[in-house]
């Protein structure tokens, strides 16, 4: 196993990368690679691929690594399976599992090209420490120039992780009756330490950025611990967060769908049970 | 100004998914433009209204997909076209964008625009394919842009936030939801829909070969996910119930 | 014999379904507490084309035809049905100008009934002595030179408060043959001597307004008579033939939305361990309301066609309207029922639906007039 880093400034995080267990560890370090840019970036990883020639290319399946590895595969030729949560190994035969229909079946996908790519889902792989005394080696392509320009970049406001890393997520919809109140649930996942979501029909309604839906025309997440408040529980809906570990669901309405597969639920006004939660958990970590 | 939109036609998002045989099955299903792509073509009629030009709307698919070109053209894009062929059946992702790229490459553009990603396989792979087969630049996941000058200045989400690109034209832009709100087709618009060109070409037509579009990748089975079976649903007062969960997420779930 | 939808039929149910279903039914509940119309849904709906489905583009509309038509009512009539009951009139104002009007009243009133410029037309023909008979009407239009000179009132009428116009029936002469002493003037809001009395308290279709409207020497411009002296009654009775396929379409989506959602219910309510929708007595009670909506919606489909067609349609029309309100109203009755409790209190929509549907089979003529329509048809002259 072989790891690329690139980017500029980054030969430190080599050691980093060390006790994961790599046999080698290229470092391509440039300040033309100090942004990330789409034609640099491809024409590092397409150059390195080809001079290594394996069997098999993982990137994650991040903003970067979803805008990479296509380009990459198109140059290549290469044959790429998406967002796969997990892959398996038959002899030198992989297969590779990613969900379709946001979740709603389950697909093995075969590669047939001689170099296979994937990418792999954020959060769904254990991450495992291994000995392992890696070499570090120079990598240093000619960089091609990227037509795109960087002109800024935004930080999310507030430091709540991102939604599709996140451990934890505390989740508002409709029931909360008007934007006012994610001023609720963002208290209880700063409690837990967890990212903020929101239903389709909160952000529909105006009253959460769509950056925050979870669903099937937003975000898939699978974090350990989804807390769904006033969410019913629509079939899109659940195909964003069906992954879940385990899922709280907080609903007046006992007819809520959201009951069908939450592993606790509590029927209740959400108003009520939230701020108790909020009151319990702070209790709790002292 | 000339801008293609490339569309998918997908299943309804409310559609339930049935396996027949180890393959999705269609049967019934309501079929739809991809939600993404529709905030592509919006974008791209938007543009158009504000400086002149044509909006082309392509497509891969068989005889259902003439509907969502159809739709499109009602949306207000002028002319469609679709790529049909058997060969194209059991095409992946490169095969398409490789069938795109040939269409393209005999048409005259300044921007090309896609949906984010399908909403039925999920890959957000054709946009960044069909742009490297094309030698363009990319900026996938636009929830804002600007277009002037021959430059376009967008914004699009990355991990914790966004960032803001500037390119020359000619460029491929993939929309996120939030770039703009997609119009209605209004009723005058679908009766003008029928009259709007609407080509179908076939690979031959394209001077491509089945070689040339050939998958690399190949589903082998799917199958319905483990069906999460229904909780215990806690009961008792607020208090109370809220010391429960607290206890069972702790001891049981151990998730927090 | 075909019954599928063309494509541009099918183009124009889905757009509409998902406009209404989207933009329209979120707001119904809203709407129908709060007795009030929401006239941005009318200036989208007017940007839409959906206010003037039968008229030629030359005068804004969008000519998409009364099938066309009538699917888009029973959409709209599932989403909301105030909303729907507004539509169907300023769909009906804009046609009757457009069949009985002079060049000069189409260009100056289509095209604001269609672009959304009027938010709505409204069409002033009930009187508290004329309803069924409108024999009984009271109101006088009298010429005095450039000018008739209108006085008398007008009840239970749709949109009044918002319309930029309303065609006001009124006597003419009342020295002739009853069927010739009415016409049918084109009265613009703001004339001086119109005014808009307060919005009733209704049973349903709350969020839709109705009026009374004063006429206190009100003088309107000659060349506002519609068609010629006493063509009134004519006017009115076409323009009621197409009225009745709006509004059996619409009733036809209240029916459906309260069956559908009571279908829904039935198979996720639990009673004695199974879903209710494995009785029969559940079974039954959908299984008719499904026969008798489908079949109706068939019949105003039919009247609509033969309209498209140009063929006379006043029959098939009534039957239409008939079978569409009178089913609508049992279907609400047995979602209710269906529902139970939870079907009698405004949680639920059939609550509403319920309210709503009610005055299908009273407006646009009633169903009694509609059988004697019927069988005045039937019979001819013996």
């Amino acid at each position: 196993m072989k790891v690329l880093l690139a980017g500029d400034n980054v030969s430190g995080l080599a050691e980093e990368l060390k006790k994961f267990g790599p046999d080698e560890i290229a470092v391509a370090n440039s300040d033309q690679l100090a942004d990330y840019t789409t034609e640099s970036y491809a024409g590092v990883l397409a150059d390195y691929i080809k001079q290594e020639n394996p069997s098999l290319v993982l990137l994650g399946h991040s903003a970067i690594g979803k805008d990479l590895a296509p380009r990459v595969a198109a140059r290549l030729g290469a044959g790429l399976v998406s967002d796969c949560i997990k892959i398996n190994v038959d002899g030198g035969d992989f297969s590779f599992v990613h969900p379709i229909y946001a979740g709603k079946a389950i697909a093995t996908y075969k590669v047939n090209s001689a170099v296979k790519m994937a990418t792999l889902r954020p959060n769904v792989f254990p991450i495992e420490e291994a000995e392992g005394a890696a070499s570090v080696v120079d990598f240093a392509p000619e960089i091609a120039a990227s037509r795109t320009k960087v002109k800024e970049v935004i930080q999310q406001a507030g430091d709540r992780p991102e939604l599709t890393e996140a451990d934890i997520i505390c989740s508002g919809g409709r029931g909360l009756g008007g934007p006012d109140g994610f001023g609720l649930i963002e208290e209880l996942a700063d409690t837990l330490g967890a990212a903020v979501g929101s239903s389709r029909a909160a952000v529909d309604a105006g009253w959460r950025d769509h950056q925050a839906q979870v669903g099937q025309t937003g975000k898939v997440v699978s974090p350990n611990l989804y807390i769904a408040c006033g969410i019913s529980g629509a079939i899109q809906h659940l195909a964003g967060m069906g992954s879940s570990k385990c899922i709280v669901g907080i609903n007046k309405d006992p007819e809520a769908n959201i009951f069908n597969v939450a592993d606790y639920g509590i029927e209740g006004d959400l108003y009520k049970v939230v701020p108790a939660l909020i009151e319990k958990l702070k209790e709790v970590n002292g | 100004m000339n801008i293609v939109a490339c569309i998918k036609q997908t299943f309804d998002t409310e559609a339930k998914i049935v396996i027949d045989n180890g393959q999705v099955s269609d049967q019934g299903v309501n079929l739809i433009v991809n939600p993404y792509d529709e905030f592509a073509v919006e974008e791209a009629i938007r543009l158009k209204e504000k400086n002149g030009g044509e909006v082309v709307v392509v497509s891969v698919g068989g005889d259902k997909t003439q509907e969502a070109l159809r739709y499109c053209l009602a949306m207000g894009a002028d002319r469609a076209v679709l790529i049909q062929d058997p060969a194209l059946d059991n095409t992946d992702n490169i095969g398409c964008a490789t069938a795109l790229a040939k269409l393209l490459a005999g048409m005259e553009y300044d921007l090309v625009f896609c949906g984010k990603e399908a909403v039925d396989d999920g890959a957000a792979q054709v946009p960044s394919m069909l742009a490297e087969k094309l030698d363009l630049p990319q900026v996938n996941v636009i929830t804002e842009l600007e277009v002037a000058d021959n430059q376009a200045t967008a914004t699009r989400e990355i991990d914790g936030g966004s960032e803001v690109i500037e390119v020359q034209l000619p460029v491929m832009l993939s929309a996120q939801k939030g770039l703009n709100e997609v119009r209605y087709p209004s009723l005058p618009g679908i009766m003008k829909a029928k009259r709007k060109e609407l080509k179908v070409v076939s690979l031959a037509d394209l001077e491509l070969s089945a070689d040339d579009v050939a998958a690399k990748t190949e589903l082998v089975a799917a199958e319905l996910p483990p069906a999460r079976k229904a909780g215990q649903v806690l009961t008792g007062e607020v208090e109370e119930v809220v010391a429960q969960l607290v206890k069972l997420l702790q001891d049981e779930a151990k998730v927090i | 014999m075909d019954f599928s939808l063309s494509d541009d039929e099918r183009m124009v149910q889905e757009m509409v379904r998902d406009f209404a279903q989207t933009e329209l039914k979120p707001q119904a509940p809203t709407l129908d507490r709060e007795h009030r119309m929401n006239l941005d849904n009318l200036t989208k709906m007017a940007e839409l084309g959906l206010m003037g489905m039968n008229i030629p583009e030359t005068y804004g509309g969008s000519e998409t035809g009364v099938i066309p038509y009538s699917l888009a009512m029973t959409e709209v009539g599932r989403a909301c049905a105030a909303t729907a009951v507004t539509m169907s009139v300023t769909n009906m104002v804009a046609e009757v100008i457009c069949t009985f009007g002079t060049e000069a009243q189409k260009r100056k009133y289509i095209p604001p009934l269609c672009s959304g410029e009027y938010f709505a037309g409204s069409f002033g023909l009930t009187e508290s002595t004329a309803g069924s008979d409108l024999g009984g009407m009271k109101t006088s239009a009298i010429k005095e030179g450039d000018y008739y000179r209108l006085n008398g009132s007008k009840i239970f009428i749709t949109s009044a408060e918002y319309a930029g116009v309303i065609i006001v029936w009124a006597v003419t002469n009342r020295k002739i043959q009853r069927t010739r002493r009415i016409s049918a003037f084109l009265v613009e809001k703001d004339t001086p001597g119109l005014s808009i009395g307060k919005a009733e308290e209704k049973m349903g279709q709350r969020g839709s307004a109705t009026n009374e409207v004063i006429l206190e020497d009100c003088l309107v411009p000659a060349e506002n008579l519609l068609g010629s002296e006493g063509d009134g009654f004519r006017i009115a009775l076409m323009a009621l033939d197409g009225g009745r396929i709006g509004i059996g379409s619409m009733a036809i989506g209240i029916g459906l939305e309260a069956i559908d959602y009571a279908r829904d219910y039935a198979r996720e309510r639990m009673q004695f361990n199974q879903p209710i929708a494995s009785f029969q007595a559940i079974q039954w009670q959908l299984a008719d309301t499904y026969a008798e909506l489908q079949s109706a919606q068939l019949m105003v489909l039919m009247a609509a066609s033969l309209k498209q067609q140009k063929k006379p349609f006043t029959k098939e029309a009534s039957m239409g309207k008939l079978l569409a309100s009178e089913s609508a109203n049992r279907a609400c009755y047995h979602a209710v029922q269906i529902l139970g409790g939870n079907g009698y209190i405004a949680e639920y929509p059939v609550e509403r639906l319920y309210r709503d549907a009610r005055v299908t089979t009273i407006y646009e003529g009633t169903s009694e007039i509609q059988r004697l329509v019927i069988a005045r048809h039937i019979l001819g002259a013996f």
